[in-house]
């Protein structure tokens, strides 16, 4: 038996397909996979994301410490609330895993795990954080929902108290605030907009059925999968790995190179990679029927002079149908190319596919030419 | 409990076999997957069946549908020669969700031999197989 959420016996009661994610039972959809997709892009629909692990970092050095642990850097938070995505690396430049950090006041940090590392992320942070007498506590008393889509925000005003509604409503992207005994923030893993809320695992149940009365559809992993790669968002495990550093994961932007004196776990590592030329994280777009899947090999033609890259093979990462471009998407590990297409390999046969810059669909739009 | 009519034959692999009497040339049988396959599988985005005129093996895998989540390979429940595929499903794979044993079937095949030789599976025992196949 698998572990389950707070919210586990209401997805069964809804006929949840249950698949194991993780370690945990998890629901996969409630009938149509692809109907809670497009519910999330054009309207509200809502996630159990109680599987990923919170983390509260407690101790007047934590600023200093998460300096030092994490890619990107939470210096640049200075509002209470406002959160910062970034990689936490090996010396090696690899990913240990991708996280959520907020910044809460000045000796309390928050961050967000996924579930399936939870784990070695424990036992990493705990490892660095004893240097800097950082306390390190696991929330197992919380349950976690993503509320999505274009109309998200507006219905969930109703489940809080009248002094708060306003307040909830005026979070800005990447924000987050307590309310009473939950945590609201403005953030999610689907391009559109909405709010990630922390409640006491008790209220579970009653919140979710007064979300379902609001007319907020629940959605389940599969939908998450395929928003997320819509919105050109990587799944740890798929898009990068311990093997796998951000330069070639599409994460650059997430590595806080600058101010130079910062030494991060990691840095000299990717320092000398950036100046290597490697492979680097694209879209693409097939162009022909069929599905695009992860570990398909992918051919690329035009490779950069000089580029010390594997003979001009790449591997798709994460691919799918998209609900909302009704063709099949991917991102893919390729050589650094000047080439506008590549060819796919599918079940032994080669296809055309193009690349194409994610996001290719946020906020309920198309955002790559078709 | 899963929707399995009694006027057709079922595989372990959870194909269904058609007898087309008096609707095409004798021996001439309709395949497509099972309401439970298709439940299992989930949403389906892309459907892959054989040419007309290819010459099948029983067991041998001719049709591909692809869910959301994952490909799956069809095997023939008969052998002999494809008369048609299904091309309604090139634009609409949904047919295979919402009606797989009409309008989401998958091929057609001219067989050499009568389906009751073949070692399909009365409908009786294919609900007894999905059943224990459930414990």
């Amino acid at each position: 038996m698998g572990l389950k959420t707070a919210f586990y016996d209401t997805h069964v009661l809804q006929g949840a397909k249950i698949v194991d994610f993780g370690g945990w039972e998890m629901p996969l959809h409630y009938g149509s996979q692809i109907e809670e997709h497009h519910a999330v892009r054009r309207d509200a629909g809502m996630f159990d994301v109680s599987h990923m692990a919170v983390i509260e970092l407690k101790g007047a050095r934590v600023r200093e410490f998460l300096r030092h642990l994490l890619a990107n850097d939470v210096g640049r938070l200075k509002i209470p609330g406002k959160a910062l995505y970034s990689c936490m690396l090996l010396p090696s430049g690899g990913v240990i895993d991708d996280l959520i950090v907020y910044f809460l006041s000045d000796n309390w940090f928050r961050m967000v795990v996924n579930a399936g590392t939870r784990d070695k992320d424990l036992a990493w942070i705990r490892r660095h954080a004893a240097g800097f007498a950082v306390e390190v506590v696991e929330r197992r008393d919380l349950a976690m929902l993503a509320i999505q889509g274009p109309n998200a925000r507006q219905k969930l005003l109703p489940l809080l108290a009248p002094a708060h509604r306003a307040a909830a409503l005026e979070l800005a992207p990447f924000c987050g605030a307590a309310f009473d005994s939950w945590f609201i923030a403005r953030t999610g893993y689907t391009g559109e907009d909405g709010f990630e809320i922390m409640l006491p695992a008790a209220d579970a149940a009653k919140t979710w059925v007064d979300l379902c009365a609001q007319e907020i559809r629940p959605a389940g992993l599969g939908a998450r999968d395929t928003l997320r790669l819509e919105a050109g968002m990587n799944l740890y495990g798929n898009d990068m790995d311990e093997n796998h550093h951000p330069l070639e994961s599409g994460l650059t932007w997430t590595v806080a190179f600058e101010p130079s004196d910062r030494d991060f776990i990691g840095r000299q590592a990717l320092q000398a990679l950036r100046d290597a030329g490697g492979p680097e994280l694209v879209g693409l777009l097939l162009e022909e029927r069929g599905v695009l899947r992860s570990h398909q090999t992918v051919m690329v033609a035009g490779i950069a002079a000089g580029a010390d890259a594997v003979a001009g093979t790449g591997e798709v990462t994460s691919g799918t149908f998209s609900p909302t471009l009704n063709r099949s998407i991917a991102l893919a590990r390729v050589p650094k190319t000047h080439a506008s297409g590549v060819q796919v390999e599918i079940r032994g046969k080669w296809h055309a596919a193009s690349i194409v810059k994610p996001p290719f669909a946020r906020h309920g739009k198309v955002l790559i030419p078709v | 409990m899963s929707n399995i009519p009694g006027d057709l034959r079922y595989t372990k692999s959870h194909e269904w076999v058609r007898s087309l009497h008096g609707e095409a040339p004798d021996g001439t049988v309709e395949v497509g997957i099972s309401e439970h396959a298709q439940s299992a599988l989930g949403d389906l985005v892309f459907v892959e069946v054989p040419d007309a005129g290819r010459v099948l093996k029983a067991g041998e895998a001719c049709a591909v549908v692809e869910s959301v989540k994952a490909a799956s390979d069809v095997y023939s429940p008969v052998s002999g020669k494809v008369t048609a595929g299904n091309a309604a499903l090139a634009t609409q794979p949904e047919l295979l969700n919402q009606d797989p044993y009409g309008t989401g079937w998958l091929f057609r095949v001219q067989t050499s031999s009568p389906i009751e030789d073949a070692s399909l599976l009365s409908a009786a025992d294919y609900a007894k197989y999905l059943a224990d196949a459930a414990h």
